[in-house]
């Protein structure tokens, strides 16, 4: 799973656990990695397992074949952290929030030197972050494609907290 | 295309060659119809009613003028177009001899005027329809509204005639009669001549007249017109508020109120059982009030984030996509109301993004009166769908711990949602049956308990709960609520340092949910009403029809549809001020009287306010030696307020000579004083008590059994023979033992 974070926000995970108001820490349940302090983690003991739907924030999953995702409730946490980010036109925000890759067409900016297939997160241009995903191609050939070619894959979208709402659990 | 017989359709006008030749359906249509009406004969009964109509056309007239009478001469034919649309509304009202009769007088002057520029010399402020047509037409012709009001009469007139020779006349006279009874002013009994005096008096309803019975089991059969409910619901009311000036001689209220109830349900399709509990909530002209209030949606209202954004950041944003939003009140700095809007408020990128959530206003106050601070701990019992948990977590900047519970997995996942959405990480989120809770985990320092309840408050969202709540669901709902808020005081810690605080909300406006269950939770354990903090609302009651509350339930708070435009809701505030929970106090006194006592002792205790003693089967006092420990044990030290009158007068009773009495006493006589009130106490308490007083019954001598079956059939207060009688039982007793 950190190699998955990593993918993302580099080696800024420590300061995922270490935060000056406290340690927080990644717990495994039911199959999901939950990120929570230490305070809420004893509380939450007390609590039966069977009942228990969720600590904190959910970051991800793991699959049937123990692969990692990261779901888009962890984007809060990615954001601030976030080496390589990509900022989306305001036309293509909504087919990105749809769940459909971005084209070259929609790519307002993105930072230097990304490499292929990095993990990205995704920005609007009013600097909301909408999700994330993988670069397709490196910055330099982004600017030398088509513009109907996919720059990034997309991965997770805040739009899906209304699409698949009940996924997040 | 067809030409609109609308008259408030606008004919074409200005400059434009048909403009000016083309005037309308209305003004062709008059041109022959009023041929068609020249040569018609008054029928015998037409010809009674003209007589009729000379004599009392005066006094209506008279009384229209002030209202909206013409001010002229002509105001004597001439009636004001409002009167089309009560003829419209009562298509019972098919004679349409007298209409045709009217309608000659009108027709006669409109034939001798020039049909082109028909003058009117008559003023028609008031109405409506001509007003539009004053400017519909040139210079010359200002003067054919009044006659175009009236020629669609005709129109219309021949319409209905032509359905009425289909169907049956002599049962629409009969309807006639009975709306013409209602709206009439009449001191006489009528006969269908009166007909003609309906229309001129339309617009008075001095004296409503209830229809008599057969009338209205009639009715019953015939489909009644929504318009004529709603006007006789309107008259209902108007004499209902001034009775003694307008009732009818010989009618009661109660047939008034019968009248009304039953329209009430027709007109807005309620279920009897709940219009009778509105009655019995709201005044009269407060109940139509809220009956309309809930026929519409309250406004949609959003509540800023302020762990994401501004709610002036929001608020730019959301008006660049096209929303018209205004803030919300003063009472609150994070609430906006939406007006309309071009997008989905529930789909825009500041909502994915966390920036605001779609809560209802009402749902602001519980959390508003909790005020959770940063780094306590927080219970919400009934989490779903997690508008409240986001606005606590976000009062306490994600500090602290937030437990979101909630029985229903299916809705937990929206909380999940909701919570990950917006950026909460201080919460834990649980499935549990709320009644399980001071089990589970206690020891919080404040506790939410949004109740689920019947929904009364909420009949605009979900016009379901019109026709299917009845007295199982509100006592249903409301046991569930009474184990809750036990459930939740349990929860909190009362020595904690910054808290010990409970809200009780419900979204319901039924006495029985409300002060009901926050007057149970005041006797049973050690809490009391504090100030919630919410400026506005009306107060909670603290008596309500037989039932009397503790006084500080006026601490509490109701909001109303149609008086602050949010959903119906009740916000009460506890603070817990020990964590014991009060047990039995009467162990020590009486002991020998009793097993039976117990029972009765116990109930009764439970029915004196200030007691905060559990229920139990252990209590063994009389009612005076209860009374009295409760006494001691009141800590709020307000006056003692009984339940029921029944109560106090037994208690006086209890108070005098008998006490020496009663605390000899075997059994028998007290029994037989505190069982029959114990027995509608318990009867209030849900039950539980009930069972606990037959089980507790140690000693099943069948004098007791008697007394028992005697006990259910008593009534509440025990009038001044029966108290002689049974003290000379009692003394007999005593002699005999």
């Amino acid at each position: 799973m950190f190699e998955k974070l990593s993918k993302y926000i580099g080696e800024n995970i420590k300061l995922l656990i270490d935060r000056p108001d406290g340690t927080y820490c990644f717990r495994l349940h039911n199959d999901r990695v939950y990120y929570m302090s230490e305070k809420i983690l004893k509380l939450a003991t007390n609590i039966s397992r069977d009942k228990l739907v969720s600590v904190g924030t959910c970051f991800g999953k793991f699959t049937k074949t123990q692969k990692f995702r990261l779901h888009i409730t962890a984007l809060d946490f990615l954001a601030p952290y976030a080496k390589f980010k990509v900022w989306v036109k305001p036309g293509s925000e909504q087919s990105f929030l749809y769940g459909n890759h971005i084209m070259k067409s929609g790519l307002g900016r993105i930072t230097e030197n990304t490499s292929q297939y990095q993990g990205v997160v995704v920005y609007s241009m009013s600097d909301v972050p909408l999700g994330f995903g993988v670069a397709a191609k490196t910055t330099q050939e982004c600017r030398k494609v088509d513009p109907m070619a996919i720059v990034v894959f997309h991965q997770a979208d805040i739009g899906e907290y209304i699409r698949s709402e009940d996924t997040l659990t | 295309m067809g030409r609109k017989l609308d008259p408030s359709m606008r004919v074409k006008r200005g400059p434009g060659r048909k403009a000016r030749k083309q005037k309308g359906a209305e003004t062709e249509l008059s041109k022959f119809l009023v041929d068609d009406e020249g040569p018609k004969k008054l029928s015998s009964r037409g010809r009674k009613r003209a007589v009729k109509r000379t004599q009392v056309t005066k006094k209506p007239k008279q009384e229209e003028k002030p209202k909206k009478g013409f001010s002229d001469e002509n105001s004597e034919w001439l009636k004001p177009a409002q009167r089309k649309r009560k003829i419209e509304e009562c298509e019972e009202d098919e004679d349409s001899d007298s209409q045709w009769e009217e309608e000659e007088d009108d027709d006669d002057v409109v034939k001798d005027l020039d049909h082109k520029g028909i003058v009117k010399d008559i003023d028609d402020d008031d109405d409506d329809d001509d007003e539009e047509m004053v400017d519909d037409y040139g210079a010359d012709e200002g003067d054919e509204q009044d006659s175009d009001g009236e020629e669609l009469l005709p129109i219309e007139k021949a319409a209905r005639k032509q359905k009425k020779q289909t169907s049956m006349k002599p049962e629409s006279d009969d309807d006639d009669d009975d709306d013409d009874e209602e709206e009439e002013k009449k001191d006489l009994k009528e006969d269908e001549e009166e007909e003609d005096t309906v229309q001129a008096n339309i617009d008075e309803t001095e004296q409503f007249k209830l229809p008599a019975a057969a009338d209205r089991a009639k009715e019953g059969l015939l489909l009644m017109d929504l318009q004529t409910i709603h006007q006789r619901i309107k008259d209902n009311v108007d004499v209902l508020s001034h009775f003694s000036e307008k009732r009818e001689e010989g009618k009661e209220r109660s047939e008034y109120l019968s009248l009304l109830r039953s329209d009430l349900c027709t007109y807005y399709s309620y279920n009897p059982f709940l219009i009778s509990k509105l009655m019995d909530l709201f005044s009269l002209s407060e109940l139509i009030d809220f009956l309309e209030a809930n026929e519409i949606h309250r406004p949609v209202t959003i509540r800023t984030n302020t762990l994401k954004t501004r709610r002036r950041d929001l608020a730019q944003a959301l008006i660049n996509r096209g929303v018209n939003l205004d803030p919300l009140g003063k009472w609150s700095k994070t609430g906006l109301v939406i007006y309309d809007s071009s997008v989905p408020i529930g789909a825009t990128p500041e909502y994915l993004a966390g920036q605001y959530m779609l809560q209802g206003a009402s749902s602001f106050l519980p959390v508003m009166a909790l005020s959770p601070q940063e780094g306590e701990s927080v219970l919400d019992m009934s989490a779903a769908p997690g508008g409240k948990t986001t606005y606590m977590a976000q009062l306490m900047r994600n500090t602290g711990m937030i437990v979101a519970n909630d029985a229903n997995a299916e809705r937990l996942k929206s909380v999940v949602g909701n919570i990950h959405r917006l950026g909460v990480t201080n919460a834990v989120i649980c499935n549990y049956d709320g009644r399980q809770f001071p089990k589970v985990m206690g020891g919080f320092d404040r506790v939410l308990l949004d109740a689920p309840c019947s929904g009364t408050g909420v009949i605009s969202k979900d016009p379901a709960v019109k026709t299917n709540k009845d007295e199982a669901d509100i006592l249903r709902s409301a046991h569930l609520q009474k184990e809750l808020i036990l459930s939740a005081i349990d929860s909190v810690n009362a020595d904690s340092s910054t808290g010990g605080y409970l809200v009780y909300s419900t979204c319901s406006i039924m006495v029985e949910e409300n002060e009901w269950v926050v007057d149970y939770a005041l006797k049973k354990r050690n809490v009391k009403l504090v100030p919630a903090g919410l400026d506005f609302g009306k107060e909670g009651f603290t008596r309500f029809k037989e039932r009397r509350f503790h006084p500080s339930l006026k601490l509490s708070r109701r909001f109303y549809p149609h008086s602050h435009n949010m959903d119906g809701f009740f916000v009460a505030k506890l603070k817990k001020l020990s964590n014991t929970i009060p047990t039995a106090v009467k162990e020590t006194e009486n002991e020998e009287e009793s097993t039976k006592m117990e029972t009765a002792a116990s109930s009764e205790q439970i029915q004196k306010p200030e007691s905060k003693e559990q229920k139990p089967a252990s209590t063994k006092a009389k009612s005076n030696m209860g009374k009295k420990l409760k006494l001691k044990q009141n800590k709020s030290g307000t006056p003692i307020i009984t339940k029921k009158a029944g109560v106090k007068s037994e208690n006086k009773k209890s108070d005098g000579p008998k006490k020496a009495k009663i605390a000899k006493l075997d059994g028998k006589t007290s029994k037989k004083v505190e069982k029959p009130v114990k027995k509608q106490k318990v009867k209030e308490l849900n039950g539980d008590s009930t069972k606990e007083v037959v089980k507790e019954k140690k000693k099943g001598s069948q004098f007791e059994k008697k007394n028992i079956m005697k006990k259910k059939n008593l009534k509440k207060r025990m009038g001044k023979n029966k108290f002689k009688k049974l003290k000379n039982i009692l003394g007999q007793d005593e002699s005999g033992q």
